[in-house]
């Protein structure tokens, strides 16, 4: 199936969920909001011509300059993304799929961006969320298990942010 | 005074054991680096497995968003440590997918000789861990003999003999030097009949198959439920390798060479017959299962070196000159995932338009694979986590990154 129908059957499937693509991009995506995700992936799983079926990885990718004038020239606003990667064992093909998300919910500092879980489509997401919330910082609601899993459960921060910064020190080790 | 019973028998039924907790690592020898597993056990009897992983967190991730392409080369190193060759490749493809770089033949033929040749060497690690964690020490003894001849010749290519940082995105970084193919053949020709020595230590030994037939047995949903990939997936069935089902820039590197996935397939694997049958007790998807993919995995390997080294004399063009140390990366983003020995490994690479990456991402075959442990091992004795974790043959540098 080519790129732009399978937007199209998305978009019509799920309508006002799928907000976006890019098909010139070297892997194609397909933009979904967060409240869309678990049903959209559930549909690509189970869709008999689609059968996608392999979660590959999430990723968590942080997108802001702290410098006001550099992040002018960057050419979009601050955000955060979370990105799927899916693949079919079966027919032997792979998808995009990403959301995008504020930097913190609502705006306040410090408050997560939420994103539904998908570890009940696929058990791979439960470990890949927990690394994406350890660094990048994304809370996953409904996750069954959601704790740091490569940082020290103690751990302040999520170092993959672009506005981390390293502690000074960590129980008596120097940090910077 | 002592009470005194009718029947001792009786005491099995009517002690009630509490729940225990027991670690297993970090530093457990048997849990291959600085796993370490919390058991909840009742008696001999596991009810829950929770793998506890970082302790081997390097940030690598993080190291890649300050470093361009080529000088985190050596960082991919490190992650899966015993297959640094297959690292690289993984890094390089996922680099030259994103800038559009075309590679000689050459390249591309030397690129499937040191992978497939670091597939042998990671193979033979695993293998002989994997007798470790069953309490057998010679399988260990016998697989670095071998390895070492292969660290040799990847010392003589590259001058490293673990972290080799050889393949680089744009080709390699230096040639292979004279004579190396045919000290290459010459270690194929006196390797190839070792290996059944192997199968005699373990493939068919009785305890070996008691302890890993109908062990730890992962349907064919389950492993791709959890994004199982590699040896795992394939033992369990799962008839899909990215050397065949993989992205074009990678498969074009197998075109035209002769191999099958191993797999099984109406109750047989490709070229069994040579080797040992499958013992009656093992069931798709155990233990032994994925020991045995790994075993044919070795001698499949073997073939597509020998057919490497024939094109690789023939071919045209050269091994490849490395895309510049600080060359501006164009805009965009390109993940790319290959055949490790353990797995599907894949590089993701977001770049806006710097000679640095804004975001590198590593996904890692061995994170997933583990992550089925508290799954796989629910309701089996304690002897025999050790049994299902080193089958999974999981490196911790990997995991952890």
């Amino acid at each position: 199936m080519s790129g732009s129908n399978l937007v199209e059957r998305l978009s019509q499937q799920f309508g006002e969920k799928i907000t976006g693509s890019n098909l010139e991009a070297i892997d194609p995506w397909i933009e979904v909001t967060p409240q869309g995700i678990v049903e959209v992936t559930r549909y690509l799983r189970d869709d008999p011509d689609l059968q996608l079926n392999l979660l590959n990885c999430i990723t968590g990718v942080d997108y802001f300059i702290a410098d006001e004038k550099k992040a002018k020239k960057a050419g979009w606003d601050p955000h955060t993304e979370v990105v799927y990667h899916l693949s079919s064992t079966k027919n032997k093909h792979t998808l995009v799929l990403k959301v995008m998300l504020p930097r913190w919910k609502d705006g306040v500092e410090g408050e997560l961006p939420e994103v539904p879980s998908i570890a009940g489509v696929f058990s791979t997401a439960n470990w890949h969320e927990r690394e994406v919330f350890d660094l990048s910082g994304v809370m996953f609601t409904g996750h069954p298990d959601l704790r740091r899993i490569l940082c020290p459960e103690d751990w302040i921060g999520h170092p993959l942010r672009k506005d981390y910064e390293m502690p000074l020190e960590y129980h008596g080790i120097r940090g910077r | 005074m002592a009470t005194q019973l009718d029947d001792p028998r009786i005491i099995e039924f009517d002690v009630r054991t509490d729940e225990m907790l027991v670690n297993m690592g970090p530093q457990h020898p048997s849990t291959h680096g600085v796993l370490r597993l919390v058991l909840r056990t009742d008696g001999e009897i596991v009810s829950e497995v929770e793998p506890h992983i970082g302790y081997l967190h390097r940030c690598a991730e993080k190291i890649g968003e300050n470093l361009t392409p080529r000088q985190w080369i050596p960082y991919t190193d490190r992650m899966d440590y015993l297959a640094g060759m297959n690292m690289n490749l993984g890094w390089a493809l996922a680099v030259e997918k994103l800038v559009d770089h075309e590679l000689s033949e050459k390249a591309k033929h030397l690129r499937v000789i040191l992978a497939e040749m670091g597939r042998i060497a990671s193979h033979l690690v695993g293998m002989g861990a994997y007798g470790l964690d069953l309490g057998t020490f010679s399988p260990f003894l016998y697989a670095f003999r071998e390895r070492e001849k292969i660290l040799d010749l990847f010392e003589e290519a590259c001058g490293a003999r673990l972290t080799y940082s050889y393949l680089t995105p744009g080709g390699a970084t230096a040639d292979l030097p004279n004579g190396w193919l045919q000290k290459c053949e010459a270690f194929l020709e006196q390797f190839e009949p070792i290996i059944q020595e192997y199968h005699a230590l373990l493939t068919t030994n009785a305890i070996f198959v008691k302890r890993t037939a109908s062990i730890g047995v992962m349907s064919p949903e389950m492993a791709v439920d959890f994004g199982c990939t590699g040896p795992v997936l394939r033992g369990s069935g799962v008839d899909y390798d990215l050397r065949r089902d993989g992205e074009e820039r990678y498969t074009e590197m197998y075109d035209g060479y002769a191999f099958e996935v191993i797999v099984q397939k109406d109750g047989h694997y490709p070229r069994d017959h040579d080797y040992p049958a499958v013992p009656k007790e093992a069931v798709l998807g155990d233990c032994w299962h994925r020991f045995y993919v790994r075993m044919l995995e070795v001698v499949q390997a073997i073939d597509i070196v020998r057919q490497a080294i024939d094109r690789y004399s023939t071919a045209s063009g050269d091994y490849g000159v490395p895309i510049k140390l600080t060359q501006k990366l164009p805009k965009g983003e390109a993940y790319l995932e290959t055949e490790s020995p353990r797995g599907q490994m894949g590089f993701y690479l977001i770049s806006h338009g710097d000679s640095i990456p804004w975001r590198v991402r590593a996904r890692s075959s061995s994170f997933c694979n583990l992550s089925v442990t508290s799954d796989l091992c629910r309701g089996c004795l304690i002897a025999d986590v050790p049994a299902i974790v080193g089958s999974l043959d999981l490196v911790m540098g990997e995991i952890d990154r």
